[in-house]
């Protein structure tokens, strides 16, 4: 068992090796960063300093060797546009992205699975049959347009809801959240609910595939045959069997949310860590773009070897060994 | 099966979503023939098809999906002939009448605007019949491309095994665990703006899920009579694959093609939304519902509004076929 986890472990880190070689050399054939810096009116000797003060008359291996070393050491240069260091400005914006995510991912949980198993249970009913076509649109609407729409009802032509930004924030130590404040949080309903619909309608998807699944079981007619009372058959014995692909698909969701969050982030003006890889990338901020694709290579690999062993966990006929 | 990555994406799900479902679903495969391959126990190919048509027919919600795909497929291809106004040539546009509302007629009273204008006195309907062309053949173009490329890679790793299969299925784990938007967004920022590089980048990111798809259904065929048959006739692997699995794998794939077409219509316009995409020479649907978002906030909903309309009905059009033919053509779906 522990042997399998190191295993899996040691590929993750093969995984995420091979990623950072990617965005390095992918990131090295971007736009040339002196031009960027330089003055139009530099002379060559000047571009020459730039040059060399980043590092870029290194021989390519160099380069990416002082990379990896920086990298793990968690310093990826300062932002050309503001000279900060890179990596304090992703740290900065990342309280208001997993705050963004947690909520999307916990508000499509308590809405998807109850919907979910309501529609697994009753598959003919037309109910069940509008749950089911209504998840077939949030799956496949662009979640930008989603979010449109949601500001052009809500906060256009109702008024009700903010159309962007992020309101007051309440600072805990480093971290500033909004999410503790009624202004805060009428600022965060519409971002997470858009990302919310499109997770949602996949929850609703795998928490019905899995109860149609469990129902037909033994367990469950025993459960029913014993003469428990449904709530207690759906609560407990239906509700255990099916955590196992919910979690699964639930974890990794919840890391794709951190890429999903790019889109929704920049139609609602919402300043996390997506919107700041948006303006880095447009200003062809390399520092910038690097830190957050490495940062969230490692996150999501990690995430993957996480719930890979929560998977074992919660279902002990998994074993890792064969994997 | 259970402590195995699962053999094949059947769903066109994106990225993880697919791996534990398709696990979920492995272990409930229904017993018996799937209508496929019913079907195939048909005589006559002839009939093969009208089997299909008719069990095609079956879902008046699928057929309305239809019509309405072939209708805008139409007014695409059509859109230089029908549209009202070239809304990129600056000498028709008068600034004028710009941010007029639907329904409003330009001053001399020779053109009505029926989904109004954008601020640069543009008819909405004719930018949104030029954008449904360039959405639609991005969409088409990257998952034509898409297809050969990822079936090549899953027939070829399903059908030699071993080394081969293990690298590129690990090259296809590796990038499904990624989000595919994330991908795009990268690959992008590399290659810049055109039309043409995001159908690379689109091709990128969509060859994985056909890769894994034609694996899958290969694996499968690879052990049927009439591959062993072909392999004692001396054929080569080439022919093999090409003129014998690969046909037999094609229904699965084309339920993922549709499903895909779909997925890369919505990403090219978030990509364009997000102002990666295609240049503003050449506005796609999602370019337009971007140049549009400026006035949302002041009020002119329709400038954003129609073109995101049609973007969301090109898109739920696909999806609704896509989902019936999963229904059709997939012997493993969800009951």
């Amino acid at each position: 068992m522990l042997s399998a986890i190191v295993r899996r472990a040691l590929q993750t880190l093969v995984v995420v090796l091979v990623m950072s070689a990617l965005v390095f050399a992918g990131l090295y054939v971007i736009g040339d960063p002196v031009s960027m810096l330089a003055s139009p009116e530099a002379t060559d000797a000047e571009r020459a300093a730039i040059s060399r003060s980043l590092g870029l008359d290194l021989p390519l291996w160099q380069q990416y060797g002082l990379f990896l070393y920086k990298a793990a050491h968690l310093d990826f240069g300062r932002s050309f546009l503001t000279g900060e260091s890179a990596m304090h400005l992703i740290l900065e914006r990342m309280p208001a992205t997993l705050e963004l995510a947690t909520l999307a991912m916990l508000l499509s949980v308590v809405v998807g699975v109850p919907l979910g198993i309501y529609a697994g249970l009753k598959p003919a009913s037309p109910v069940s049959r509008g749950i089911m076509t209504g998840s077939l649109l949030g799956f496949s609407l662009p979640n930008f347009w989603v979010g449109l729409m949601f500001i052009m009802l809500f906060a256009v032509m109702l008024g009700w809801l903010p159309a962007g930004g992020r309101g007051p924030v309440e600072q805990f130590g480093p971290i500033a959240l909004s999410a503790f404040s009624w202004e805060g949080l009428r600022n965060l309903i519409l971002p997470a609910c858009t990302i919310a619909t499109a997770k949602c309608a996949l929850i609703i998807r795998v928490t019905r595939a899995a109860t149609r699944e469990c129902l037909p079981q033994d367990y469950i007619k025993f459960a029913r045959a014993k003469g428990l009372r449904e709530r207690r058959v759906l609560g407990v014995h239906l509700l255990k069997n099916i955590m196992i692909p919910i979690v699964t698909i639930g974890g990794l969701e919840y890391g794709q949310v951190f890429a999903f969050a790019v889109v929704t982030e920049t139609i609602f003006s919402w300043p996390g860590m997506g919107k700041l890889l948006i303006d880095s990338i447009i200003t062809l901020d390399r520092p910038v773009v690097v830190a957050y694709l490495m940062l969230t290579v490692v996150f999501l690999a990690t995430l993957n070897l996480l719930v890979d062993i929560a998977y074992t966990v919660l279902d002990p006929r998994v074993r890792l060994e064969a994997a | 099966m259970a402590n195995e990555k699962p053999r094949s994406l059947t769903t066109g799900r994106p990225d993880n979503a697919a791996q534990a479902q398709a696990q979920a679903q492995a272990q409930a495969q229904a017993p018996g023939l799937g209508p496929v391959e019913q079907a195939g126990a048909l005589p006559a190919h002839d009939s093969l098809w009208r089997v299909f048509v008719s069990q095609y027919l079956s879902s008046k919600l699928a057929v309305f999906g239809l019509v309405v795909l072939v209708i805008f497929v139409a007014l695409a291809v059509l859109a230089p002939w029908i549209a009202p106004q070239n809304p990129y040539d600056i000498a028709t546009l008068d600034i004028m009448d710009s941010k007029m509302e639907p329904g409003s007629t330009n001053m001399d009273g020779s053109l009505t605007y029926w989904l109004g204008t954008d601020g640069q006195a543009r008819d909405i309907l004719s930018a949104i019949l030029y954008g449904l062309r360039i959405s639609m053949f991005v969409g088409l173009a990257s998952v034509t491309a898409a297809f050969l490329i990822g079936a090549a890679a899953g027939l070829i790793s399903a059908y030699f095994g071993g080394r081969i299969e293990a690298v590129i299925m690990r090259i296809v784990d590796i990038q499904l665990s990624f989000p595919s938007i994330l991908v795009a967004l990268v690959l992008l920022s590399i290659l810049g703006k055109g039309v043409d590089k995001v159908i690379y980048a689109l091709i990128a990111v969509q060859w994985a899920y056909f890769a894994r798809a034609a694996r899958g259904a290969a694996i499968v065929e690879r052990n049927r009579e009439y591959v062993e048959a072909a392999r004692c006739m001396a054929l080569s692997w080439r022919r093999i694959l090409w003129r014998h699995i690969f046909p037999n794998c094609v229904p699965p794939l084309m339920v993922i093609a549709t499903i895909d077409l779909a997925h890369a219509i919505a990403l090219e316009a978030t990509l364009s939304f997000l102002g990666v995409g295609v240049p503003v020479t050449q506005p796609s649907l999602g370019m337009l519902i971007a140049n549009g978002f400026e006035f949302l906030l002041s009020g002119s909903y329709w400038i954003t509004f129609f073109p995101g309309l049609a973007l969301a009905i090109v898109v739920i059009a696909i999806n609704l076929v896509g989902d019936h033919l999963r229904d059709i053509l997939n012997p493993r779906n969800e009951v």
